[in-house]
């Protein structure tokens, strides 16, 4: 049998690279502008990146199971919807009542793709990128694409947590930074320190061998799925809270650029392996640079090719791709189709 | 045939199955089987694929349940209405082939996992998986890091791991799944010495295989099954591998050494003083046409990266290699295969074979070009005339060519990669442990084949882990160690426990 050999660089795994690279564009953005290292765009940067490390922490538990969604920011959508609607109906209900019916809402969602996928045997990404049509779809005709912004006066004033005054004005830190560390926490909780949580690895790392042990992959599904899905309903709470209105197409999109983050930060497609810390580094990647491309006054146009490209840079500076590379260039010998 | 089945001895029974049996819709799996295991016994458990040993582990290990009329004991009392967690509740264990790890965890993990199982939500005690893990390895006497990736473990120590987990679930029956299959010899040894502390704690094994040599000596008795129904139960005192064969295929096989053969002209392969750092080191040798030559040698003698570079897969980094008298520059492996050399991979399972494919796209896979029409389209009718032409002549049972290959028996996917190369019309065939996973029975059927193939005049160079089976079949041997080839061996003018003996020293 030919000998598999590691060509990983002693350097530390993807979270390493990703602090490298985050240092180095922070590094540079300090020094390119003199807006980026304030008290107020940090904070800035932290109560946009809530939602979707909201997102990333419920993503990364589908991944970690060996599934992938792609519905779970429509999902959010559906979720808003249902719940300003209801609480406005109720007379306007209260943060308890709008986030447990946010818990609650987004969790029934993702119980739909946990059964169809668990009972119907249909592979998850297929799945989802139905839901994820089924969910915008009906959301789109029956609110006719009509945005609500009359949401209730406790969901829409801003709650600030801690705020600091500096030259440029007032630094706040505000709700969904708390929610975002609840929820993060949560997860860790539950993925580290919690018999189901290993169930959920072992679930994606070897589902035969899962099975054999006589673990519960039902019940496993159910739980990744719907615990992405209370997530998700979370993020949507959230970004309405942040936004201070509902539009049906907000979080379009959402999907592919939470699900590029967690990757990027060292989450494997396929199950079993995967980080809290990592996912949260990719997220940071990616917002510092939209950040700081808004700060240096780069068109918006430009952002997401951007943002593209650094995220391939990202994944090829991982220790692997390092070592590849750096074998193709100590010779022509090796390069070519030759292994 | 002269050992008789044993009547079971007094004593107690561990388990104790009588009139076992088990239908797959039209199939009968098992038919009447008759098995039992004593307290802290080792046996063995024999046939070949498809013969219902699986079947027989599974219905003991609760995944299947048997026709109604079977009697089934555990230890006195009657084991009805068996599952996976009542099964492994008695004390049932089953290291599966595959050994079902987690191979992204640690080891400790692995090893204790069961204190993850349960509905209920609990927190993770890590620190006392690590101590379970420890103590159990401890009890074993191995020494494996507990913090290690199971990933990064030789396949011989993943199997460590996975007995320690079946010894925390407090086992007392444990079967193992063809626990040798890819393990070298002395691995193969440590594991025995391990099972031999499993029976004398009162442990039972029972090894499932059908390559049983180096088990027999552990074993106090085996059990055949062949289609479905017991052979019988034999002491192992006794036992020969050529015996055990002859019970579970039911057919002799008369085996005889090559008769010398001299052969001259130019060399198929001439390799000189081929180097490749870190893999082999200055390896000379030829094949002539319709010459057989074997190279053997223990698992990391190089064999398969010699074989990899001589496919073109890898660049030597000093030597020459030449075809047929002319020197052979090798880009890739697509060179190697314009120039006349076919490989067939140790591994078939997921490099020989598109296993999802048809048995015909498989067949004709490497000889794509050659079946186009005036138009350059492919051609369905010189598809399917090659198609039947090579499952024809290599006696291949199939349903239709349009099935998958992956419904194949093993044996029959080794013909069909041959068939694969084959058809390519090879001048020199490499064949890297073609009987892995293969039947005894089915074995010879390839021998043929690649004997018929030598015949017509094809050069074959064969690497296998079996020595008898490269001593019976090879024109000359080259043994390979550390990278090098240190001695030749001609079988005709050796005995096989010489070549064995060297090999093994």
């Amino acid at each position: 049998m030919p000998e598999t050999r590691s060509r990983r660089l002693p350097i530390g795994g993807v979270e390493g690279w990703l602090l490298v690279v985050i240092a180095l564009i922070v590094a540079y953005l300090s020094i390119a502008t003199d807006t980026f290292l304030t008290l107020v765009n940090v904070f800035d940067i932290l109560n946009y990146s809530a939602v979707n490390v909201i997102f990333a922490a419920g993503l990364l538990v589908v991944l970690i199971a060996g599934g992938i969604d792609i519905s779970f920011a429509v999902g959010a959508s559906v979720v808003q919807y249902l719940a300003v609607t209801a609480l406005g109906r109720i007379g306007g209900g209260d943060w308890a009542l709008g986030i447990a019916l946010s818990l609650v809402l987004g969790a029934c969602l993702g119980a739909i793709n946990a059964a169809l996928i668990y009972h119907f045997r249909i592979i998850s990404i297929v799945v989802t990128i139905a839901t994820f049509n089924l969910f915008f779809g009906l959301l789109m005709f029956f609110t006719g694409g009509v945005s609500i912004y009359d949401l209730p006066d406790w969901l829409s004033s801003r709650v600030v947590l801690y705020d600091v005054e500096t030259d440029l004005g007032w630094a706040e830190i505000t709700l969904p930074v708390l929610v975002m560390v609840v929820t993060v926490f949560a997860t860790w909780l539950l993925l580290r320190r919690t018999s189901l949580g290993r169930q959920l690895f072992a679930m994606g790392d070897n589902t035969e061998g899962a099975r054999r042990l006589g673990i519960n992959l039902g019940a496993m599904h159910y739980l990744a799925y719907g615990w992405l899905g209370a997530c998700a309903g979370l993020a949507g709470l959230m970004q309405a809270h942040y936004a201070r209105e509902v539009v049906p197409n907000a979080l379009y999109g959402r999907e592919l650029e939470v699900l590029a983050a967690v990757v990027l930060g060292g989450a494997r497609l396929g199950g079993g392996r995967g980080t809290l810390f990592g996912a949260i580094l990719g997220l940071a990647l990616v917002s510092i640079t939209q950040n700081g491309l808004n700060l240096l006054g780069v068109s918006p146009y430009a952002f997401r090719m951007i943002i593209g490209f650094v995220i391939l840079v990202a994944i090829s500076l991982s220790g692997e791709t390092i070592g590849l590379v750096a074998s193709r260039l100590r010779g022509p010998k090796a390069a070519g189709s030759v292994r | 045939m002269s050992a008789e089945p044993q009547t079971a001895p007094d004593g107690r029974d561990l388990i104790r199955l009588e009139h076992v049996s088990k239908r797959f819709g039209g199939v009968q799996a098992l038919d009447d089987v008759a098995f039992d295991v004593k307290p802290g016994e080792v046996l063995c458990l024999a046939g070949e694929n498809g013969c219902g040993k699986s079947t027989l582990i599974k219905v003991i290990s609760g995944v299947h349940k048997p026709e109604t009329g079977a009697v089934m004991r555990f230890d006195g009392a009657p084991m009805d209405d068996l599952t996976p967690a009542r099964a492994r509740a008695l004390g049932i264990q089953v290291i599966w082939q595959d050994l079902a790890l987690f191979p992204e965890m640690s080891v400790a993990e692995n090893i204790a996992f069961e204190k993850n199982l349960g509905a209920r939500l609990r927190l993770v005690d890590y620190g006392a998986m690590r101590r379970e893990a420890a103590a159990i390895l401890d009890r074993l006497g191995v020494d494996i890091d507990l913090d290690a990736p199971v990933k990064s473990l030789s396949i011989a120590r993943r199997q460590l791991v996975a007995i320690a987990r079946a010894l925390v679930a407090k086992a007392r029956l444990v079967f193992m799944d063809e626990p040798t299959a890819s393990l070298s010899r002395a691995e193969t040894k440590a594991l025995l010495r391990i099972v031999r502390r499993l029976s004398e704690a009162d442990i039972a094994v029972v090894f499932v295989s059908h390559r049983l040599a180096e088990v027999l000596d552990v074993s106090s008795r085996v059990t055949v099954l062949r289609d479905g129904r017991l052979v019988g139960t034999y002491p192992t005192r006794g036992m020969t591998q050529t015996k055990l064969t002859e019970l579970m295929t039911g057919r002799t096989f008369g085996q005889e050494v090559h008769a010398p053969r001299t052969r001259s002209g130019t060399p198929v392969l001439a390799v000189e003083g081929l180097t490749r750092a870190g893999e082999y080191r200055d390896v000379s040798l030829a094949v002539m046409p319709g010459e057989i030559v074997g190279l053997i040698g223990r698992l990391g003698a190089g064999r398969t990266e010699l074989a990899l570079s001589l496919f073109g897969m890898t660049r030597p980094d000093a030597g020459t290699i030449r075809l047929e008298g002319r020197p052979l520059r090798m880009g890739s492996n697509r060179d190697a295969i314009a120039a006349g050399i076919g490989y067939v991979s140790e591994d078939r399972l997921s490099l020989g074979l598109v296993q999802p494919q048809s048995i015909g796209d498989n067949t004709v896979v490497t000889v794509l070009d050659r079946l186009v029409d005036d138009f350059g389209l492919l051609s369905p009718k010189k598809r399917r005339d090659l198609v039947a032409d090579w499952i024809d002549r290599l006696k291949v049972k199939i349903g239709h060519p349009d099935d998958p290959v992956s419904t194949l028996s093993g044996g029959n996917q080794q013909r069909i990669v041959l068939a694969k190369w084959m058809a390519t019309g090879p001048k020199l065939l490499i064949l890297d442990s073609p009987t892995v996973g293969v039947d005894v029975g089915a074995r010879a059927g390839i021998f043929e084949i690649v004997r018929e193939l030598a015949a017509g005049g094809v050069a074959i160079l064969l690497i296998s882990d079996e020595t008898p089976e490269v001593y019976f079949n090879a024109d000359r041997i080259w043994h390979m160690r550390d990278g090098r080839l240190i001695e030749e061996f001609v079988p005709a003018e050796t005995t096989l426990a010489a070549v064995e003996e060297a090999v093994h020293a």
